[in-house]
């Protein structure tokens, strides 16, 4: 059986690699948009709270929407391919970003801030001096909470045709064939394991050494 | 200096702070004290316009802190907060030049600058600089706190209950410190605490709050002396004069009509005098009140002759206070001199009263009853 299967990555290796790579893009590309996004989102909240619930509440209505749904939607809208696919993955990767970042930014404890504003600082300094350097580890987490979300949708949306490993699960599943199935999974598991990671060494790496 | 005319703050129908009135004069170092809610830290805050009063203006050096920029104006006032509020991802030097950063000093004068203060806070420059608050002891950050809050030369510093957080032997030597630093400084410190042992401590002057009015704003003599209102006498606590006996003077107790003769009195009068008040010594004093000396029961008894003058018998050269000098010189007088009374008297020797050992145990007692 393990052989069997073995046998079956070593022949489609290079589809393999193919989709991978093509899966990563993909990912990719959603995540670096949702960070474009949801950072400045998030600091927008922060700094007009008035707007915040609306956002967050849009953010999370997206969310709980179930994501085959919302492509059903998308289809007749942007039609199929690479762009509608990104976007799709963009649009559930945005919620942790938004709202580890604003979180991330309110949760400064009050004593920092007020003793900033009191010895001079600016709205801008306080912001980029004091409060993102210490929501930072915070606003990367939920980086890597929607990295490993983009990689999962990824594989959902080669439904409409964006390509990854999604393919070789859906060819898997339409053919009976679990040994194509697993050859999909296996690599979307391990690139989804790879990717947590990868980001939760960048979230050291950001977080200051006074606070570690 | 800073003066507060005519300051309310109202957040909707509460009105906390009602009409307060203040001066604060250069190089003062003045308390703010008071229950919690009373509106002390709301008036330290509006010096710095973290808080904007609803009316009411606020001077300082005569100009109208309104009229300023803001930002400035917190550049050029020191803070130090009770959380201290270090920035945890700044290393101490870089929490000390934060202000002077933000005022575009050049890096060598900060460096500088940030050496000069931790030295003056009793930290070594090498050893400190670099590290990060969370390395510090809770003193320690304290210290950089009031470094940082000295940084840019400030002529005014505010501090909120800055050592409130702190265990008590550490604070103590805070305190001692900052005193220290002030007798050098002479900056306008303004200090919100609601430790009176603190005020008392510190504090040229202290202003007592209550429910948004200032009830009493004194020096803390003035303060322990003549409390303003039952409130504050509840706030120093009765006991207070015996925490401070330096703060009581001689002319607070001493008996102001003790029982005097003159020379010219025979020693048969003079005995009839102290039975009548009860007393066993009697005060000699001319007519114009000058004291010349004392003489007591047993001096009389060993004098056969009663027809002779006081004069000729009374004891010269009396140790004696003057009526400002404080309880503590009387204490210590009396113990050395082992002697149970004395006499109080100006400059001129007038005598204005007498101190007896009774007169203090007396106050001793009521204050322990109080």
């Amino acid at each position: 059986m393990i052989s069997e299967y073995l046998d079956f990555i070593v022949q489609r290796m290079d589809d393999i690699l193919l989709f991978s790579t093509q899966h990563l893009q993909l990912s990719f590309m959603a995540i670096s948009i949702a960070i474009a996004i949801g950072v400045p989102l998030g600091i927008t909240m922060m700094m007009f709270p008035r707007v915040s619930s609306l956002i967050l509440g849009i953010a999370n209505a997206v969310q709980a929407m179930p994501s085959l749904a919302l492509m059903g939607f998308l289809v007749p809208i942007l039609g199929i391919g690479t762009t509608p696919s990104i976007m799709m993955v963009t649009v559930y990767a945005l919620l942790p970003i938004i709202k580890n970042t604003y979180t991330g930014l309110t949760g400064i404890d009050k004593a920092i801030i007020e003793a900033g504003t009191g010895m001079g600082m600016t709205k801008f300094q306080l912001m980029t001096m004091v409060r993102i350097p210490l929501a930072l580890p915070v606003i990367m987490a939920g980086i890597r909470i929607a990295a490993v979300m983009a990689v999962g949708y990824t594989t959902l949306v080669a439904l409409i045709g964006a390509g990854g490993l999604g393919q070789l699960i859906y060819r898997g599943i339409s053919m009976v064939n679990s040994k194509m199935i697993m050859a999909g999974a296996v690599p979307a598991m391990i690139l989804a394991l790879l990717i947590d990671r990868i980001f939760s060494f960048l979230e050291r790496l950001v977080t200051p050494k006074g606070i570690k | 200096m800073i003066k507060f005319e005519n300051i309310t703050k109202k957040y909707g129908d509460t009105e906390v702070i009602k009409g307060v009135n203040l001066e604060i004069k250069s190089g003062e170092f003045v308390a703010l004290i008071g229950p919690s809610g009373c509106g002390k830290t709301t008036c330290l805050k509006m010096i710095n316009r973290l808080i904007e009063p609803t009316s009411g203006k606020i001077y300082i050096d005569g100009q109208d802190i309104s009229t300023l920029d803001a930002i400035d104006l917190r550049r050029n006032i020191g803070y130090v907060i009770q959380q201290i509020g270090l920035f945890p991802h700044m290393t101490v030097r870089q929490n000390i030049e934060l202000v002077p950063f933000l005022k575009k000093w050049p890096k060598e004068k900060r460096l500088k600058r940030v050496e000069e203060l931790l030295r003056l806070v009793g930290m070594a420059p090498e050893q400190f600089m670099n590290r990060y608050p969370s390395e510090l002891s809770g003193g320690q950050r304290q210290r950089v706190g009031v470094a940082r809050a000295l940084a840019a030369d400030p002529d005014i510093i505010l501090m909120d209950e800055p050592f409130s957080a702190i265990d008590p032997i550490a604070r103590t030597q805070l305190q001692d410190e900052l005193y220290e630093l002030q007798e050098k400084l002479k900056k306008t410190i303004v200090f919100v605490t609601h430790d009176i042992d603190e005020a008392l401590k510190l504090a040229d002057r202290i202003c007592i709050m209550k429910e948004g009015t200032v009830v009493q704003f004194d020096t803390p003599e003035v303060i322990l002396k003549n409390p303003a209102s039952e409130f504050v006498e509840n706030l120093i606590g009765k006991k207070r004069i015996w925490k401070k006996p330096e703060l009581v003077s001689v002319k607070d107790i001493m008996i102001t009509n003790p029982v005097k003769a003159l020379p010219s009195r025979t020693l048969a009068q003079a005995v009839e005098i102290m039975t009548e008040s009860g007393v066993d010594s009697v005060l000699v004093v001319d007519k114009e009140n000058r004291l010349l000396g004392i003489v007591t029961a047993e001096n009389i008894r060993q004098n056969k002759d009663k027809a002779k003058k006081l004069e000729e018998i009374y004891t010269r050269n009396l140790f004696t206070v003057k009526p400002d000098d404080s309880v503590l010189d009387v204490l210590r007088l009396m113990s050395q001199k082992k002697i149970g009374y004395v006499p109080v008297v100006d400059e001129n020797n007038v005598l204005k009263g007498l101190v007896t050992r009774s007169t203090l145990v007396n106050l001793l007692g009521e204050s322990l009853e109080k």
